[in-house]
C-alpha cells in the first residue's frame, strides 16, 4: 500500500496551483496551452475519483448482458463483437440502458459540461 | 521565417508591391501551415493568407484533396459567386516555400463560439441557417467539368472506409458498432446526382461577418459524392457548440437550411441528410480516435491532440441521442 496524499489529492494540488498562481502570469498561445493542461489534470482527477465505481457497475451489467466473465476491456470487446455480428441490437432487452449508463459515466469524466450530457442528466442520469 | 521568400515573389502577383510584413503563423499541424501576412504597396497594406505544406511534407494524407486542388476549388467558388477568398498565387518549387497557395485575407470571425455568442454577430445569426443552405446550393452547382481531380465516394464506400479506419484503431466501442450496423441498414444507395462535396462544411470553417457568411474555408476534404453529405455534416451536434436545439451549426433549424437550399433551385432529401448526420457523428468520433493514435505514436505529442482523443465519447452520446433516444 502506498502512502498518502492520494493521487487524487496530489493531482488536484497541481491543478489548483496552475489555475490560481500561474494563469495570471501567462498570456497568448501559452495561456491557451495552460488551460488545456489544467483541463487535463481536472479530467484525470475526475477519472481517479469515479473510475473504480463506474467500472464495477459496467462489469456487472456486461456480465448479465453477455453471460460471461472478464475484465471491463474484455467484456467491452465481446459486446462490440456481438453487435458487429448482429447477435445483439437495440431490440435486445437491456442493451440501450447499458449503453446509456456507460456513456453517461464516460461523459461525467470526459466532458461534464457537454450540452448533450447536461440535457440527458436532466432526464435523470 | 517566410518573409524573405515571400518578399522576393510578391511583385509577381501583386503589381507594385515591394515587400511583405507582419507575418504570423495562425494554425495547423506539422504538415499543413496557415500564415497571415500583409502585402506592402505604395497605396497601403493588403492582407493575405498563405496555406502551405513545408518542404518534406508534400505527401497529402489519403483523404485530402491536396493544396493544389484546394486552390483551384476556392478560385472556382469565388468565380461562381460562392463566398470564398480570391486565390492570388500558387507556389512554385523555385519559390522555396513548399507547396501551397496565397489568397486574399477576408476579415471576419472563424471561432465558432464567438460567432454564436458575441453581440456583433447578433443580427447575422438568425439568418445564417438559411444562408448556409444558399451557399451550399451554389457550391453543389459548380460544374463537374471544371473541377480538379478528386476522389469519389458513395455512401456504401464511406461506410466501408470508416469501418476500416475504426477497426485499425483496435478500440472496441459498442456504440460505434451499433452506428455501423445502423448505417449499413439505412444505406440510401447511390445518390441520383453526383456533385462536388465540400466535405468539412461546418461552423468553425466559415468566415462570418456582421452581415453573414463571407467565406467558406478548409476545402481539403473536398470530393465527389452525394450533395446531401454536406447538409448532414453541418448538422452534426459537435458543430453546434452547445446550442444543441439549433441543429445547423448552432444557428437555426434544418427547415431554414433546407428552405435556403431549395430557394436556390436545388432539392433536399431529408432522409439522406439524416443518414449523413449519423455518418458524420461517427466520422468525427473515429477522427477523435485517429487523434489519439497520432498523439500516442507521434509525431504530434501535444496535449491538445491528446484531449481530442477524449472527445470520442461526445459522439457516443450524440449517436445514442440519434439512434436510441430516451423519451422527452
Amino acid at each position: 500500500m502506498q502512502d498518502e496524499p492520494t493521487p487524487i489529492e496530489l493531482t488536484k494540488a497541481v491543478a489548483d496551483f496552475l489555475r490560481n498562481d500561474i494563469t495570471p502570469l501567462i498570456s497568448g498561445h501559452q495561456a491557451f496551452k495552460l488551460r488545456v493542461a489544467i483541463n487535463i489534470l481536472d479530467l484525470v482527477t475526475r477519472q481517479l475519483t469515479q473510475e473504480e465505481g463506474c467500472d464495477a457497475k459496467e462489469v456487472e451489467r456486461l456480465r448479465a448482458q453477455l453471460g460471461m466473465d472478464g475484465s471491463v476491456a474484455d467484456l467491452n470487446r465481446a459486446l462490440a463483437d456481438r453487435i458487429a455480428k448482429g447477435e445483439i441490437d437495440l431490440a435486445t432487452p437491456g442493451l440501450a440502458e447499458h449503453l446509456w449508463a456507460t456513456t453517461m459515466d464516460k461523459l461525467a469524466v470526459d466532458q461534464p459540461n457537454y450540452a448533450s450530457y447536461k440535457r440527458e442528466l436532466g432526464r435523470g442520469g | 521565417m517566410i518573409e524573405p521568400q515571400l518578399g522576393r515573389i510578391v511583385s509577381s502577383w501583386h503589381a507594385g508591391a515591394f515587400g511583405v510584413a507582419n507575418s504570423k503563423r495562425l494554425s495547423g499541424g506539422a504538415s499543413q501551415e496557415t500564415w497571415s501576412f500583409d502585402i506592402m504597396h505604395p497605396d497601403g497594406l493588403a492582407g493575405a493568407i498563405l496555406r502551405r505544406a513545408p518542404q518534406g511534407y508534400g505527401a497529402a494524407p489519403t483523404r485530402a484533396a491536396g493544396l493544389a486542388a484546394e486552390a483551384k476549388l476556392m478560385q472556382l467558388a469565388f468565380e461562381a459567386g460562392v463566398p470564398s477568398p480570391r486565390v492570388l498565387y500558387v507556389l512554385r518549387p523555385e519559390d522555396d516555400l513548399g507547396t501551397g497557395f496565397i489568397m486574399e485575407r477576408v476579415e471576419g470571425e472563424t471561432i465558432a463560439r464567438k460567432i454564436l455568442r458575441d453581440a456583433k454577430f447578433a443580427r447575422a445569426r438568425p439568418k445564417l441557417a438559411r444562408q448556409l443552405g444558399e451557399v451550399l446550393a451554389g457550391l453543389h452547382r459548380l460544374p463537374l467539368s471544371k473541377l480538379p481531380e478528386l476522389r469519389s465516394r458513395s455512401a456504401t464506400q464511406e461506410i466501408g472506409e470508416f469501418e476500416r479506419d475504426y477497426r485499425s484503431l483496435n478500440w472496441p466501442k459498442p456504440v460505434f458498432e451499433l452506428a455501423l450496423r445502423w448505417l449499413r441498414d439505412h444505406d440510401p444507395g447511390p445518390s441520383a446526382e453526383t456533385t462536388l462535396v465540400h466535405g468539412d462544411f461546418r461552423n468553425g470553417n466559415l468566415i462570418i461577418g456582421a452581415d453573414g457568411v463571407r467565406a467558406v474555408l478548409d476545402w481539403e476534404l473536398a470530393h465527389l459524392g452525394d450533395p446531401m453529405e454536406d447538409l448532414g455534416w453541418v448538422c452534426v451536434n459537435s458543430w453546434r457548440f452547445g446550442e444543441i436545439d439549433k441543429p445547423v451549426g448552432g444557428f437555426g433549424t434544418r427547415e431554414e437550411l433546407f428552405a435556403g437550399y431549395e430557394a436556390a433551385g436545388r432539392r433536399v432529401d431529408p432522409v439522406r441528410v439524416k443518414f449523413w448526420e449519423v455518418m458524420g457523428t461517427l466520422r468525427w468520433g473515429i477522427m477523435c480516435g485517429g487523434m489519439m493514435q497520432r498523439f500516442r505514436e507521434g509525431p504530434d505529442h501535444s496535449m491538445e491532440r491528446a484531449m481530442i482523443g477524449r472527445r470520442a465519447s461526445e459522439t457516443e452520446i450524440d449517436l445514442l441521442r440519434l439512434l436510441a433516444p430516451r423519451g422527452s
